[in-house]
């Protein structure tokens, strides 16, 4: 490919012929790493895109097994749905909140260490991380109960009188998801942090701005984009979170990975629990765009 | 090449052994923790090695995982463990053989406690129970008492799903225990049950799913007074939790097996259910949990003694103050009714 492409830059005279070899070696070209690419298409495409779609065809299949919009109608006549809806996007909204109140200052602080304390440190994320998300969950609960660790350590030590509300509730469900999605944002936002070259503090600093004002002007907008693909990486895990909210909610923080559970036992026909499949999928989708057009727009005023 | 090869090994061991039967296996679904090992303790375990066919146990979520196995055609079960109101549902889906009762012996069954699709194992009860440190022995005596938190001030756990939540409530409401399933059967009579949970709604603290963990909230205190399931919450005495229960206005319902729809060994499995539902086997069952037989020859044997008898949910005394629970209802309502117990649940 590369001697023809050579071949035709050195015949004289005939540009034409030079521009047509290019692009026929440019298409070729494109059309090998296709090629390449094609087991992981495939792959995608059994794993991926044929059990969306065939998600997405169970879903108009009624109770009596013929197509139906019954599914969808359920979700617009019961007010739980939109309700359910609203507490996942607000239970995931406050978790990627939270874990970024923590995650940033903590990967910052690693990414100042030296490299040995720094890899020391990691661990503490990444151990909890290998353990098995249900024995942490549990974990959580033996904790956090009422006659659990934690309230009876206090009540002895004489810091509260009544063991506190920790779990079966809202505020145990955003502990133990902080808890389990904090990695997700901690490692990008290092990677990227650690990629910002000291050089650009040391000449801001040389250039008069103290350490805060370097910090937001210099640091702060060059660590966003791993900020926030982490953000974004935990807002979407936690939109389909199921046990962590369903050991620690105390039934009463309902989210739509719970109901959809629920829909598989009750209803006789898949449609029920996959129209809600579909539903959040497309809310999914439509947060990654909406994302997508805010990144775009942070680098453009970035720029200037 | 394998049913070859299986062929052969077969033939090896029918020339080595004249037991036929060891070449049998049935793989049984339940529900896990301390009820399913009281039915192995009690039932599985000795009809194999009375009948030589090797049982092979697994948990298993419920009839969804039993529709999900029928539709795809890779049924791996062939027995189910059940409550009696799914089973109904599951048989009249489709999702199940019918049982022959030309095998399985029912004569001496409670006739209430089989029906075409699954075969009744245990009678239990939906009861009350309540934390003996905070009420002591005599906690509340009926659903008027577990709604009334100034009489019994504390924290309630309440089932997360409709079934046998409703009755308790309209029960507490004031309607008569003959009347219950009556009420219920219109949208009104179920949104008044509901409206009642909603009165109580601020003291419940839990709303709980499984058997496994009703049984845990009351082993770790965490809640004072909760619905669920008599065998379990005597299980969790005996591991030290300090609870108690009524049999009084508490639903009676029983636990039964199931054949699942193209299950691998079907024959073999009716067999099997026919010797468990013999009553050598559920007289045995009690030892284990609290749970009654089906079948009332068990009750013949004199191996069950009276102190257990008196403590099990289908002796007549305790028979006699509950409500059975009405499979027509759940065959009708159960879809509707969860729907709106989900809308109050997400309010």
């Amino acid at each position: 490919m590369a001697a023809e492409a050579i071949a035709g830059a050195f015949a004289p005279g005939d540009a034409a012929a030079n521009a047509a070899g290019l692009r026929r070696d440019a298409a070729r070209e494109r059309l090998a790493l296709f090629g390449l690419c094609s087991p992981a298409i495939v792959v995608v495409l059994i794993v991926l895109v044929i059990p969306a779609g065939w998600l997405f065809y169970v879903s108009f299949i009624g109770a009596g097994g013929a197509f139906s919009l019954e599914n969808y109608a359920r979700m617009i006549e019961q007010k739980s749905y939109a309700r359910i809806f609203r507490t996942t996007f607000e239970v995931s909204l406050a978790t990627t909140a939270i874990c970024i109140l923590i995650g940033y200052p903590f990967a910052y602080f690693l990414s100042q260490l030296p490299r040995r304390a720094a890899n020391l440190c990691l661990i503490t994320v990444l151990l909890p991380f290998w353990t098995s998300l249900l024995v942490r969950t549990y974990a959580w609960l033996v904790l956090l109960q009422k006659q659990g660790l934690v309230n009876s350590w206090a009540i002895e030590l004489g810091l509260w009188d009544e063991p506190l509300k920790f779990v079966h509730n809202l505020s145990g469900t955003l502990i133990g998801m902080v808890h389990i999605m904090l990695p997700f944002l901690v490692l990008p936002a290092l990677s990227s942090m650690k990629a910002i070259e000291r050089d650009y503090m040391r000449a801001a600093a040389s250039m008069g701005a103290g350490p805060v004002r370097a910090f937001w002007t210099v640091f702060f907008p060059l660590s966003l984009p791993g900020l926030f693909a982490g953000a974004l990486m935990v807002f979407v895990l936690c939109l389909g979170f199921y046990v962590t909210p369903a050991v620690l909610g105390g039934g009463k923080v309902i989210l739509v990975s719970m109901r959809i559970a629920s829909n598989i036992e009750l209803f006789v026909n898949w449609g029920a629990a996959s129209a809600l499949g579909v539903v959040l999928m497309v809310l999914t989708l439509a947060t990654l765009w909406l994302a997508a057009r805010f990144i775009r727009l942070e680098r453009l005023t970035g720029a200037h | 090449m394998k049913h070859h090869l299986l062929a052969g090994v077969a033939a090896a061991a029918l020339a080595a052994t004249p037991l036929v039967a060891a070449a049998q296996s049935v793989t049984i679904a339940s529900w896990g923790g301390s009820y399913q090992e009281a039915q192995s303790k009690a039932l599985f375990e000795p009809a194999s090695a009375a009948t030589g066919v090797t049982v092979k146990q697994e948990t298993y979520g419920g009839m969804a995982d039993v529709r999900l196995q029928v539709q795809t055609g890779a049924v791996t079960f062939d027995i189910v463990a059940s409550g009696s109101g799914s089973a109904a549902r599951a048989g009249a889906e489709g999702l199940l053989e019918e049982l022959d009762y030309g095998v399985i012996d029912v004569s001496s069954f409670y006739p209430t406690a089989y029906s075409k699709f699954c075969v009744g194992g245990d009678v239990f009860s939906t009861v009350y129970a309540w934390n003996t440190d905070t009420f002591g022995e005599n906690g509340p005596q009926s659903w008027a008492d577990f709604w009334d938190v100034e009489k019994f001030p504390g924290s309630r756990s309440y089932r997360g799903s409709v079934a046998g939540a409703l009755e308790p409530a309209l029960m507490a409401d004031g309607v008569p225990i003959d009347k219950v399933y009556e009420t219920l059967s219109s949208k009104e009579g179920i949104e008044r049950a509901i409206n009642k949970i909603r009165e109580l709604k601020p003291h419940i603290e839990v709303f709980w799913t499984s058997g496994a963990q009703h049984a845990q909230l009351m082993k770790d205190g965490e809640v004072d007074m909760i619905t669920g399931w008599n065998g379990r919450f005597d299980n969790a005495k005996k591991d030290g939790a300090k609870v108690a229960y009524s049999f009084n206005q508490a639903l009676l319902d029983y636990d039964c097996f199931a054949i699942p729809k193209g299950a691998p060994n079907k024959d073999v499995a009716m067999q099997f259910l026919a010797e468990i539902s013999k009553p050598e086997y559920q007289a045995n069952l009690p030892k284990y949990i609290t749970y009654g037989p089906t079948n009332k020859a068990a009750y013949g044997l004199g191996t069950i003694d009276e102190t257990v008898a008196r403590a099990l949910p289908s002796h007549p005394d305790n028979a006699a103050m509950q409500l059975p629970i009405s499979l027509e209802w759940y065959a009708e309502w159960e879809t509707i009714a969860s729907e709106m117990y989900q809308e109050m649940l997400t309010e």
